[in-house]
C-alpha cells in the first residue's frame, strides 16, 4: 500500500512537471510535445503486442480509429449536458476515455479470437485489412462526419493527462512484466511449444495481451481526437499504423523506454526534415521510415535499446531482467 | 442468367490473375515461411517496367499481339531481377534469426517499393497504352467474350502449366520441393539451397509481372499502390487454398476473383474489397489449412 501511494505521488508529479513545462515551451515545441506523448501511448500499447508477446500486428491505427471516434461521439453526443465548465470537461473526458477503451478493446477480441488462436504471420494481414475496412466504414457512417471528418470536438485533452497516462502506462507495463502473466507472455515470446508445453494458455494470454493493448490504443485515440478538437478517417490510414510499428522496432522490441524515445525521435525528426522536404518536393518520409525498417533489421534487430530500459542501461547491467 | 454468365466470365479472368500472384506467395511461403508482403509491389513494378517497354518500342502506334509478347517478357524479366535482388540484400542475410525480423523486413521492402515507386514514377496514375488490338471475340445476346479476357484467361493457364511442369518434372523442381520439405536435409544431399530460393523468388516475381500486365490490359491504368490491394486478395487467395498448395493457389484465386466478380455485380462495389478479408477471416475460423493444404502439426 505505502509503495503504491509513492507510485501514484510519483505519476502526479511527472504529470504535473509535463503540464508545467508545456506551458513555457514555445506553442509549437508545446504542441510537438503533446502529440509526441499521444503517439509514445501508441508505441507502449503496440510493444506489448508486437514487442513482449513477439506477435506482429499492422491495424494499430485502426484500434486508435475505433478510439478516437467512439470518445468525441460520447462526449459530444451524450455528455454535453456535463460540459461547460473546466472540472465537468475532464469528467466529461474521462468518462469517454473509459468508454473509448471499452470499445476499442472489444473490437481488439472480436479482431484477435479468429487470429490469435492460430499460430503464424496471420496476425499481421488480418490486422492490416481491418485497419483499412474500419476506415472505410467510418468513411459512411454521415453521423460523425464521414469524409468530412469529425468537427467541433471539445479541446479538453491537457498535458497533465497524456503525461499521466502515459506514465501509467509505462508504469503497469513495468509491474506486468514483473508478474506472472507477463512471464507468460514472454515464454510465448520465446518458444510457444514450450510455453504451451509449461502450462501457459497461449491463446488465451495472446488475445488478452492484444485486447489490452487496442483499449490502449482506442485511448490513445480518444486523446489524439480531445487535442485536435478534428479527426477525420486519414488521419487513421496504414501508414499511421506503420509509424506505430516503426516507434516499436527503432525503440527495440520490448523495451517501453525504447519505444517512449523513438515515438520522440519520430514525432520531431519530420519537422526536423521539413526544410529537406521544400527543397526536394517530395515526401521522402516513407521513403526513409521503410529504409530504417530494413537497416535496423539487417544491422541491429534488437533496436536502439534492445530489451533492456534506459535505467537499466544507465545503471550498467548487461540483460534484462525480463530476458532471464 | 445471361448477367450470370457475364459475371462469371469476367470472375474467372480476374481470378486467373489472382492466382498467377497468388503462386508467388505460396511457392515463396513453401520454401521460406515468410509471407513476402513484397509481392504485391512486384506486380506494379512488373506493370511499370511493361509500360516503359510498351512506350520505348512504339507499341500504342501499332497495338499487336507480338508486341504484348515483348512487354510480357520484358516485364516478366524485369521483375525477375527485382525479385533476385531483394532476396538476395533483404532477406538473405535474415535466414537465421527469428521470423518476425523476416516479416518486418518484408514490410518494409513493400513500403520501400511503393514510396520509392511513388518518388520516381509520380503519384498519379498513368494510362496503360492498348498493346494489343481490342475486340470482341463471341457475342450471344448479353454476353460479350472479348478477345482480352480470352488473353488474360489463356496466358495464366500457360504459365501455371509451365510452372506446374517446372515444379513436377525438372530436377529443379525436384529440388524446390526438397527444400520446401527441409533446408537442412536438402543441403546434406547436395542441393544448393540459396540458389534454389533464389530461383523460386525469380520465379515468382516474373509470374507476379505477368500477372501486373494482364491487370493493365483489362483495366489500363498504373499507379504506385495498385500493387497493394491485388497483393492482399491475392495473399487471401492463396490461404483460402491452402498456403503452400500449387494447385491450391490457382483454385483459390479462382474461387476469390468469381466471388469478387459476385459481389460487385449483384451486390455493391463499395464491398469488393471488404469481402477479401471476410473470406480471410472466415478460413482462420473454419478451415486455417485451407481447401488444399495439409493440416502440419508442430514437430518440437
Amino acid at each position: 500500500m505505502r509503495s503504491n501511494l509513492k507510485w501514484v505521488l510519483i505519476l502526479l508529479a511527472v504529470s504535473l512537471a509535463a503540464q508545467g513545462l508545456t506551458a513555457v515551451l514555445p506553442p509549437y515545441i508545446a504542441q510537438l510535445f503533446i502529440l509526441a506523448s499521444i503517439n509514445a501511448v501508441l508505441a507502449v500499447s503496440l510493444n506489448l503486442v508486437n514487442g513482449l508477446s513477439g506477435q506482429f500486428s499492422l491495424g494499430q491505427a485502426g484500434f486508435m480509429a475505433v478510439g478516437a471516434y467512439t470518445a468525441a461521439s460520447v462526449n459530444v453526443f451524450l455528455l454535453s449536458s456535463l460540459r461547460g465548465n473546466p472540472a465537468g470537461d475532464q469528467i466529461a473526458l474521462v468518462i469517454s476515455l473509459i468508454v473509448a477503451a471499452v470499445a476499442s478493446g472489444f473490437v481488439g477480441y472480436l479482431v484477435g479470437l479468429p487470429t490469435l488462436r492460430l499460430r503464424g504471420d496471420y496476425l499481421a494481414i488480418v490486422t492490416l485489412g481491418f485497419g483499412e475496412i474500419i476506415r472505410v466504414v467510418i468513411l459512411n457512417i454521415q453521423a460523425v462526419g464521414g469524409a468530412r471528418g469529425f468537427t467541433n470536438i471539445p479541446n479538453s485533452t491537457s498535458a497533465f493527462l497524456v503525461v499521466f497516462i502515459l506514465a501509467l502506462c509505462v508504469l503497469l507495463t513495468h509491474r506486468f512484466v514483473m508478474a506472472s502473466q507477463g512471464r507468460a507472455l514472454l515464454a510465448i515470446r520465446e518458444n510457444e511449444i514450450a510455453a504451451e508445453a509449461m502450462g501457459v494458455n497461449t491463446t488465451s494470454y495472446k488475445v488478452g495481451a492484444f485486447v489490452v493493448s487496442s483499449a490502449v490504443a482506442g485511448v490513445a485515440g480518444g486523446l489524439f481526437a480531445h487535442y485536435l478538437s478534428y479527426i477525420n478517417p486519414s488521419s487513421f490510414d496504414f501508414m499511421k499504423s506503420v509509424e506505430i510499428v516503426i516507434m516499436v522496432v527503432l525503440g527495440g522490441m520490448g523495451s517501453v523506454s525504447g519505444a517512449i524515445l523513438a515515438a520522440f525521435i519520430l514525432t520531431f525528426l519530420p519537422e526536423a526534415l521539413r526544410p529537406l522536404q521544400d527543397f526536394t518536393h517530395v515526401d521522402l518520409r516513407m521513403v526513409i521510415y521503410s529504409l530504417l525498417l530494413i537497416v535496423m533489421m539487417l544491422m541491429r534487430p534488437q533496436g536502439i535499446f534492445g530489451r533492456r530500459e534506459l535505467w537499466q542501461i544507465f545503471s550498467g547491467s548487461k540483460t534484462s531482467k525480463s530476458a532471464k | 442468367m445471361e448477367s450470370f454468365l457475364q459475371l462469371l466470365l469476367n470472375g474467372t479472368a480476374l481470378g486467373s490473375i489472382y492466382a498467377l500472384i497468388a503462386l508467388g506467395y505460396t511457392m515463396v511461403y513453401g520454401i521460406l515461411r515468410l509471407i513476402n508482403f513484397a509481392h504485391g509491389d512486384i506486380v506494379m513494378v512488373g506493370a511499370y517496367a511493361g509500360l516503359f517497354t510498351a512506350l520505348a518500342i512504339g507499341a500504342p502506334a501499332h497495338p499487336t499481339f507480338g508486341n504484348f509478347c515483348v512487354v510480357l517478357i520484358a516485364a516478366m524479366a524485369a521483375s525477375a531481377l527485382l525479385g533476385l535482388a531483394i532476396e538476395r540484400f533483404a532477406y538473405r542475410p535474415l535466414r537465421n534469426v527469428p521470423r518476425l525480423n523476416l516479416l518486418i523486413t518484408a514490410v518494409g521492402v513493400s513500403l520501400l517499393l511503393e514510396n520509392l515507386g511513388q518518388v520516381c514514377f509520380g503519384a498519379t496514375p498513368r494510362v496503360f497504352p492498348e498493346i494489343m488490338p481490342s475486340m470482341t471475340l463471341i457475342q450471344y445476346g448479353q454476353i460479350a467474350v472479348t478477345n482480352q479476357q480470352v488473353t488474360v484467361f489463356v496466358t495464366s493457364l500457360f504459365l501455371m502449366i509451365v510452372l506446374e511442369w517446372i515444379v513436377l518434372k525438372t530436377k529443379l523442381g525436384r529440388a524446390m520441393r526438397a527444400v520446401s520439405f527441409s533446408h537442412e536435409i536438402a543441403s546434406l544431399v547436395g542441393i544448393p539451397t540459396d540458389k534454389i530460393v533464389a530461383f523460386t523468388f525469380a520465379v515468382g516475381s516474373a509470374l507476379a509481372a505477368a500477372a501486373g500486365i494482364l491487370i493493365c490490359i483489362s483495366y489500363p491504368r498504373v499507379d504506385p499502390l495498385m500493387g497493394v490491394m491485388m497483393g492482399l486478395k491475392a495473399f487471401v487467395a492463396a490461404v483460402l487454398g491452402g498456403i503452400g498448395s500449387i494447385r491450391g493457389a490457382v483454385v483459390g484465386g479462382l474461387l476469390m476473383g468469381i466471388a469478387e466478380a459476385m459481389v460487385v455485380g449483384y451486390g455493391s462495389s463499395t464491398y469488393r474489397d471488404a469481402l477479401a478479408f471476410a473470406i480471410l477471416i472466415l478460413i482462420l475460423l473454419f478451415k486455417p489449412a485451407g481447401l488444399f493444404g495439409k493440416y502440419q502439426p508442430e514437430k518440437v
